[in-house]
């Protein structure tokens, strides 16, 4: 089943991946030939049931796990062909993740995490610290940024995460579960913030969630059902 | 450095005690270290201190030479002709009992250095009249001195009851911890088989060793063969001095230990450490650090901790080795202590390695989702 969007070159495409997890008997199949393609400034969000596969489908399309069987492009190379490392360097270039629950490194300060980020690819310069105070004052989060996340509200980890997952301007952003630990009003909020950093640094991006009710915000919403995508 | 660097500004507590169990043991290190060179020096500087290459024994001599060893002041000729041999010269080694004064004055072990006054082996005096003139005369080392010996001073020794009178003073020299008093050869054969009045001819041509100053590459085993005698070089005489192969064994063991469980303790500490991080190290990878880029940040961690706490373990322990210094055989030297310093680090950071190996077994996977 294809998901094209029909008038932008996608920067993700996955085509006919299969994934099994565990052996034999114990095999089970996390995604179930799914086809999927985002173009820049896109924003797809994918829900559906615990353990339907939304996991595995960000696992896969940011190279942290090889599919059994599909092909992956991520910025017009596919992951498949790539060695652990290759990947890892491909992920630091072309995507950003935003974590469930934000995964904040518990001693960096707000706009640490940015650095880290840029520190981690080689890329601290004077432009990609210009760029992380660009991005807080963006989420709201200037007048916290020299704080830990044990001194920021749940909210306020994941616009950190969001910020840090954009900081070096990647093609593919993949955001997990976003919402999953934050009330309604706060969950709205952080989904309008992805929407809008989406279109503003034309990132394509990949929301997956159990949450129905943040779904308004996406372009298109896809439904993952026992690793087949519909 | 990155992270490492902060997280040690925010983990300072537990940096801290694995700092202060690092900065202990860089302490006992450094004691440990002067006490084992103030031990090495207290059972043979006087050995250290001859001016000779090496030393020839009786070849039927075993184990401890100087006390098993006797050649002739012919074979100190014999091997002065020799090729190669630049100096030789009889030398005599005896341990005797001493009273300052006469009966009832203090008591004192000497260690009796025999040698020709006026050849090679006689010490300058640094105070005093060096060894000639006066056949009972003696220089004694600062060690003696400390016992409150003077210039001057007569000691009756052995017994025969042989008087030596103190005719100067010498550095520290001291053999199997005893202080050293260097004597006229004469004189010391007679405190050796401490018969009174004249010797016997045959003692008075004996000697415990002949010292030598060989040129490089003599051929000792051909000269030993012919004369009968068994040549040891300066180094492996230390080991006849009495005690010094036990001392230094066990405190070797003793530093080894430490070294080991310093090397355990930084590695279990590291262990616990990138457990706990586990769940860091995955999102580390997940935002596409590389392996090598988060073992060297957490090296660097460790190092950084090791580097700290031995620094600051080895100025305590300098500190504390300078009061100890003069109430025990101690003796820091600069070679020593960074060697203790360098150990500590180079096995902290092994240990610390074997730990932080773990990373590469962490998957960026698991910073998806709920597992953690």
């Amino acid at each position: 089943m294809n998901h094209p969007a029909p008038t932008k070159t996608p920067v993700l495409r996955l085509t006919g991946v299969t994934l099994h997890l565990g052996r034999d008997q114990q095999q089970v199949t996390a995604l179930d030939e799914v086809d999927l393609t985002v173009a820049p400034g896109e924003f797809v969000a994918v829900t559906g049931p615990s353990g339907s596969g939304k996991s595995s489908l960000l696992a896969v399309g940011g190279g942290l796990q090889s599919p059994t069987r599909g092909a992956v492009h991520v910025a017009g190379v596919d992951l498949t062909t790539l060695k652990e490392h290759q990947r890892t360097a491909h992920r630091r270039r072309h995507i950003g993740y935003v974590f469930q629950h934000a995964n904040l490194f518990t001693s960096l300060t707000a706009r640490e995490q940015l650095l880290l980020t840029a520190h981690v690819a080689g890329r601290l310069d004077a432009t990609t610290r210009r760029r992380a105070d660009d991005l807080l004052e963006a989420v709201g989060m200037t007048a916290r940024a020299g704080h830990r996340p044990d001194r920021l509200s749940g909210g306020e980890r994941q616009r950190v995460g969001i910020a840090r997952a954009l900081v070096l301007a990647p093609e593919v952003l993949l955001v997990d579960e976003p919402t999953s630990a934050l009330d309604r009003a706060r969950a709205r909020d952080i989904v309008g913030l992805l929407a809008e950093q989406t279109r503003l640094h034309r990132t394509a991006t990949v929301m997956v969630t159990h949450d129905h009710e943040i779904l308004d915000a996406a372009d298109r919403v896809l439904t993952l059902r026992d690793g087949r995508l519909s | 450095m990155f992270l490492a660097l902060r997280d040690l500004r925010v983990a300072r507590g537990r940096f801290a005690l694995i700092g202060a169990v690092v900065g202990m043991i860089a302490v006992l290190g450094v004691i440990l270290s002067g006490l084992a060179s103030g031990l090495a020096d207290s059972g043979i500087s006087a050995l250290r201190a001859l001016p000779v290459t090496h030393l020839a024994f009786d070849r039927s001599a075993s184990g401890e030479l100087f006390s098993r060893s006797t050649v002739t002041t012919d074979t100190a000729r014999r091997w002065a002709g020799e090729p190669g041999v630049r100096k030789a010269e009889p030398l005599g080694q005896q341990l005797v009992h001493a009273r300052l004064g006469g009966a009832g004055g203090k008591q004192l072990d000497l260690a009796v250095l025999g040698v020709r006054p006026d050849g090679f082996l006689a010490p300058p005096p640094l105070s005093g009249k060096p060894l000639s003139g006066d056949p009972n005369g003696v220089l004694v080392s600062e060690e003696i001195v400390k016992e409150g010996v003077r210039i001057g001073d007569h000691l009756t020794a052995g017994q025969a009851g042989t008087r030596l009178t103190v005719v100067g003073t010498i550095g520290r020299a001291s053999f199997g911890h005893i202080g050293v008093v260097y004597a006229p050869l004469p004189l010391w054969q007679r405190l050796h088989y401490g018969l009174p009045g004249a010797l016997p001819d045959a003692a008075a041509h004996q000697a415990t060793a002949v010292a030598l100053q060989l040129a490089p590459g003599t051929d000792t085993g051909a000269i030993d063969h012919r004369l009968g005698t068994r040549t040891v070089d300066k180094a492996g005489t230390y080991a006849a001095s009495p005690g010094y192969t036990a001392e230094s064994s066990t405190m070797t063991l003793i530093r080894g230990f430490l070294y080991a469980i310093s090397a355990l303790v930084v590695g279990s500490f590291f262990t616990v450490w990138t457990i706990q991080r586990r769940h860091e190290i995955a999102l580390l990878k997940a935002i596409g650090a590389a392996t090598g880029y988060i073992l060297r940040d957490a090296l660097t961690q460790a190092a950084v901790v090791l580097l700290a706490a031995t620094a600051a373990g080895t100025a305590v322990g300098l500190v504390l080795g300078g009061a100890l210094n003069g109430s025990a055989p101690f003796s820091l030297q600069a070679d020593q202590v960074t060697l203790a310093a360098v150990l500590l680090i180079v096995l902290g950071l092994a240990g610390a390695a074997v730990a932080i190996r773990r990373i590469t077994k962490v998957q960026a996977l698991s910073a998806l989702g709920g597992d953690r």
